[in-house]
């Protein structure tokens, strides 16, 4: 593969730019090699950008006939050891979920990007984060797991592509980058930094048996102890991944006695919500997953002991805070407030509902 | 003093020295045969990625000793994209069931020819769903009886049998697209022609070449092997008559 126009070197003053172009030129800098999408809005703009940029690269574009085309395409790929990207929103990560578990299945390093929008079927177009569940517990069939990384700004978008290569290639699993309509859309003041991981040879990709025994990337393993076998060797890796990826962010616990669990779009929203809810006197702190699995959920854990109440917030009907209440169990109550259909909660709603899980101390 | 023996049938190298899982009379032997030799006589061997589908020749990479990536049911043609596109070096090919094609994978199929991707697919007919105990497929021919079709494949309810390749064949992304057998010896020979052409363009840097094989399933049909190879010869070409349908390519011809 030849790379002609090379990484172009980091502004110094900060630029606007939108969320979806963001993440398609962090993957750039990243050096992704091969990118494959079809349209779809919310994130149509990330299609457009790879459109213009692979080809001048040299890099390989495909606009697919379907979701479906380019996650394979993209599993084809992968499977030679190229840095692939791939990204849809809601319904197309649906369409998805197929070739995700043949990859986890055959153990193949690829990022997605769902750019979430409104569900439950084609849905609306605005921003949500309804598909918490998809991301976090499997997308297709079978026992498997994908780290999920969920920026909540532009900058933080540019380096979690990069980790999200990292992970991808470093424990060869599909990773995904989990987003939403307002994020993607969004455009913002960033100096991004890009970063280019490393590049380790695994000695699985397909590259044509010259000089050494045929390789076979696979999924299929008939014999019940084979598949057995090989579904332990997933689960080790993933409980190494539990052990060694989580990510967090707290703002604001270190006198909190109130705290709001959230991610991307809603971590935004509640982070005003808490600035409001301080200046009335109610001391209030922010815990945000920046890995939705594996789940921080030793911190949050430890953060419960601490606070007298939790509020989750998001742009669901309720599905981070199942992993939230897992996490705390009885150390201290947890409140929900989630919006659905493509709506973001208000910061003012946000305070509110902070106001009713006080009263209840 | 001259020594006048040659060497006129062997085992290819790619070919692995191992029995088959396939069921006595079932035409994926013959078929990974002309494959190996092709690959060994065209040295295409070391640079070769295959991609495997979702029916009895999943396994094909267990007989064929080259890379291969399994793709999903009737994916194969975006699977084989993506590794074309990324590997431009390398000869890919695909190596798909009518169940896999011709029904769940038409979208794939169809648009891999539209791009006119570089790629080989070697589409095995036998009309029916082999590994799943004998269904009918799209392209099982009328009034045959399958487990699904207990009473004989009717157009009424279940429509006609599918000439995918002819469909494909009207793409100008497709160079090539022939229809051969592996019904008695000269069609195996013709059938070889036929996939080294399709091998053969690939390299030249021309657009997707299909052969699609009629073969046997003696088990699906409830037949004898020796029946089922009659009746390709006797009965399915008539539905699916044999010969090249289209070769676009300007490569020579060797």
């Amino acid at each position: 593969m030849t790379t002609r126009a090379e990484a172009t070197p980091p502004p110094v003053r900060p630029i606007l730019m939108k969320g979806n172009e963001a993440i398609a030129e962090a993957a750039i800098q990243a050096g992704c090699d091969a990118y494959f999408g079809y349209p779809i809005t919310p994130q149509a703009e990330l299609l457009e950008w790879m459109a213009h940029r692979m080809p001048e690269l040299g890099r390989v574009f495909i606009q697919a006939e379907s979701e479906i085309g380019a996650i394979n395409m993209g599993l084809g790929a992968a499977a030679t050891g190229a840095r692939v990207l791939v990204s849809s929103s809601s319904p197309g990560i649906s369409l998805m979920a197929e070739a995700m578990s043949y990859m986890a299945g055959s153990e193949l390093p690829i990022v997605l990007v769902n750019v979430m929008r409104g569900g439950p079927g084609l849905g609306s177009i605005g921003p949500s984060q309804a598909d918490y569940f998809q991301a976090t517990k499997g997308h297709g069939h079978g026992d498997y797991r994908v780290p999920v990384l969920a920026p909540s700004s532009i900058a933080e978008m540019v380096d979690l592509v990069a980790t999200a290569f990292e992970i991808a290639e470093r424990y060869r699993t599909p990773t995904m980058l989990l987003t939403d309509g307002v994020m993607g859309q969004a455009m913002e003041p960033v100096i991004p930094i890009y970063r280019t991981p490393e590049r380790t040879a695994g000695g699985w990709e397909l590259t044509g048996a010259d000089g050494r025994m045929p390789r076979v990337v696979r999924s299929i393993h008939l014999q019940p102890e084979a598949m057995e076998g090989h579904n332990r060797h997933l689960q080790a890796k993933y409980r190494t991944i539990e052990e060694c990826e989580v990510r967090w962010a707290g703002e604001r616990l270190e006198d909190a006695e109130i705290a709001i669990v959230a991610y991307g779009t809603s971590a935004r929203v509640a982070r005003t919500a808490i600035e409001r809810a301080r200046e009335s006197g109610l001391a209030a702190g922010l815990f945000r997953p920046i890995t939705l699995w594996p789940f921080p959920s030793r911190a949050l854990a430890s953060l419960a002991d601490r606070v007298r109440a939790i509020l989750v917030v998001e742009m669901s009907a309720g599905q981070l805070v199942e992993d939230v209440r897992l996490a705390v169990g009885d150390r201290t109550p947890v409140h929900f407030h989630g919006r659905t259909g493509g709506i973001v909660p208000t910061p003012g709603e946000v305070v509110e509902a902070l106001r009713r899980a006080w009263s209840t101390t | 003093m001259i020594d006048t023996r040659r060497r006129i049938y062997g085992r290819p190298t790619i070919l692995a020295d191992r029995s088959t899982h396939y069921c006595s009379g079932c035409g994926h032997g013959i078929i990974h045969r002309l494959v190996a030799e092709l690959l060994d006589e065209m040295a295409l061997g070391p640079r070769t990625i295959g991609v495997a589908s979702v029916g009895c020749s999943v396994f094909a990479y267990d007989y064929l000793d080259v890379d291969f990536v399994e793709s999903p049911h009737g994916r194969a043609p975006a699977v084989a994209t993506g590794v074309r596109r990324v590997r431009p070096d390398a000869f890919v090919f695909t190596y798909q069931g009518d169940g896999d094609l011709a029904a769940i994978g038409t979208a794939e199929i169809i648009h891999a020819a539209a791009r006119g991707e570089r790629i080989s697919v070697i589409f095995v007919n036998n009309g029916i769903y082999g590994m799943t105990g004998g269904q009918m497929a799209p392209t099982t021919l009328l009034g045959q009886r399958t487990t699904s079709s207990p009473t004989g494949r009717e157009s009424s309810s279940t429509g006609y049998p599918l000439p995918i390749t002819e469909m494909l064949a009207i793409l100008p992304g497709v160079s090539y697209a022939a229809r051969g057998s592996i019904a008695d010896p000269g069609a195996i020979g013709r059938t070889k022609a036929m996939l080294r052409r399709a091998f053969e363009i690939q390299l030249s840097g021309d657009g997707l070449s299909i052969v699609e094989i009629l073969s046997t399933c003696p088990v699906g049909w409830g037949m004898t092997a020796a029946e089922s190879m009659e009746h390709v010869a006797q009965d399915v070409v008539k539905i699916f008559p044999l010969g090249v349908m289209v070769d676009r390519s300007t490569a020579a011809e060797h």
